[in-house]
């Protein structure tokens, strides 16, 4: 016999996983239109610490001259994108699994201790019922950087139609720089999160794919969901 | 989130089946994407993807239509402008033999001269011109408005048509645009770039200045002009970019 809590939802489970190739399609496509234009670096003055992107990252990648392609690739995709994108807030919503997500009052505080702990500088995390106080912010963030990604987008597809869109996010240019920092940051939140999987073990990253989570013994002495209901309880009070 | 407890048969036919149904979710993706790319070429895309592109613009055009650009006082304007493309401006060019070449209908061209279109009505704009490969600068353009070169001319047939062809002198460069966006008030047919003539590399004596749309469409150095219902060819939508450029 084995002892499951049931983690990710149907839905939510293929929402996520639908929207790891659409948003692989969106940057690499993304990726292909920066090219023909790729002015932003990290520096100061004329010093440069880290350019976007250096010529044998495109070379190594095939980038060059195939601005085209991109943009057929990136303006169909995008729908893909935020049809996906919107189912998923939609259900987080409906389905009230949002409550799991967003990040509480506490949740600020804890995702140090939670950080603390995953670099082995702590030996114990706080509490948690679905997502922890960090995976909280993090999860959080993603959606936020997501209709970033999707309004600054929308600014620079259709800059004269839009342009009330435009010059909300500062105007053309500032758009389209902006663009490219969601996507920088979600690229950052990617290999966090594969790292984190990596770390959280095989019972985790198969929960997003079977929907289940096996709870072991030791799970359940240390923080059974019952004993997190009544600490929920007691600091609500 | 509910505890349960469950056989171990029963949890491995669950987790098989769910590995199952991604892994054969992924494959299927991965063989869609493969059958995508390689569809045929329409226009140096694949047709699927040309589609999408019709599609978007007929629904961001039906959405919000042709809008007036934002405009800016001159004193924002660039002063050394960006020159990025010579694509159709060969060096034999003679431009005290050019004349500008209207073909109303086969057979029969009207021929104008840079003087007469000086002559008409001049229209300034200062706007955010914007380029396809995602560079934009703001900048000061002066020239007859096309929609009032149509009506000086009776060429209002004409531009009842769905699509105005340009072609250069050489034949080199040539663009096709949607009559729509052509008689759009900010479009000019532009001899004056900060307030003087164009200069070679800019398209002199004549260029297409079409703020609603991307530097690709602004062709320089007009040599003729015609009407179509069908489609005009344009140099860069046979090259695998969108038709319409619309922005």
């Amino acid at each position: 016999m084995k002892k499951i809590i049931r983690k990710h939802p149907l839905a939510i489970r293929w929402l996520h996983w639908i929207n790891f190739p659409i948003m692989a399609m969106m940057v690499w496509s993304g990726l292909l239109i920066y090219w023909a234009n790729g002015v932003y670096k990290l520096g100061w003055g004329d010093q440069t610490v880290l350019k976007f992107f250096p010529k044998n990252f495109y070379e190594a990648l095939n980038v060059p001259f195939r601005l085209a392609e991109g943009m057929s690739m990136h303006f169909f995709f995008m729908w893909l994108f935020a049809i996906n994108g919107f189912f998923y807030v939609a259900y987080l919503i409906v389905s009230k699994e949002w409550k799991y997500l967003l990040p509480e009052k506490r949740s600020w505080k804890e995702a140090w201790q939670v950080l603390l702990h995953d670099l082995r500088l702590r030996k114990t995390s706080p509490p948690q019922i679905k997502y922890n106080a960090a995976q909280r912010i993090a999860y959080t963030a993603v959606i936020l950087m997501g209709i970033m990604m999707l309004l600054t987008g929308l600014a620079i597809y259709k800059p004269v139609q839009l342009n009330w869109l435009c010059k909300l996010l500062g105007g053309y240019a500032w758009a389209r720089a902006e663009h490219f920092i969601f996507t920088i940051l979600f690229c950052l939140f990617f290999l966090v999160h594969v790292l984190q999987v990596i770390f959280a073990g095989w019972n985790k990253f198969q929960a997003i794919i079977t929907g289940f989570e096996v709870v072991k013994k030791n799970d359940l002495e240390e923080s059974t969901p019952i004993t997190i209901a009544e600490t929920d309880k007691t600091t609500t009070e | 989130m509910k505890t349960t407890t469950i056989s171990n048969s029963k949890f491995r036919r669950k987790s098989i089946v769910a590995f199952l149904v991604f892994l054969g979710c992924f494959v299927l993706a991965f063989f869609s994407w493969g059958k995508l790319n390689s569809a045929k070429p329409k226009d140096g895309t694949p047709a699927p993807l040309r589609a999408a592109l019709e599609t978007n613009e007929s629904i961001f055009y039906g959405l919000f239509g042709n809008r007036l650009t934002q405009t800016y006082p001159a004193s924002m304007a660039a002063k050394k402008v960006r020159v990025n493309g010579n694509i159709g401006m060969n060096k034999d060019f003679e431009p005290e033999n050019w004349k500008l070449q209207v073909i109303r209908k086969p057979g029969d061209t009207l021929f104008i001269s840079l003087e007469e279109i000086r002559s008409l009505p001049k229209t300034e704009i200062i706007f955010d011109f914007k380029c396809i490969e995602g560079w934009d600068q703001i900048s000061h353009w002066g020239g007859v408005r096309f929609s009032d070169f149509i009506k000086k001319y009776g060429l209002d047939e004409q531009a009842a048509k769905q699509f105005t062809g340009f072609v250069t002198p050489d034949g080199g460069y040539y663009v096709g645009i949607d009559n729509k966006s052509m008689m759009h008030p900010q479009t000019l047919l532009c001899y004056e770039l900060n307030d003087k003539p164009l200069p070679m590399n800019q398209g002199y004596p004549l260029r297409l200045i079409i703020p609603v749309k991307y530097g690709v469409k602004h062709i320089k150095r007009i040599g003729s002009i015609y009407f179509s219902n069908i489609r005009p060819p344009d140099y860069w939508h046979e090259r695998g970019y969108d038709y319409y450029c619309g922005l």
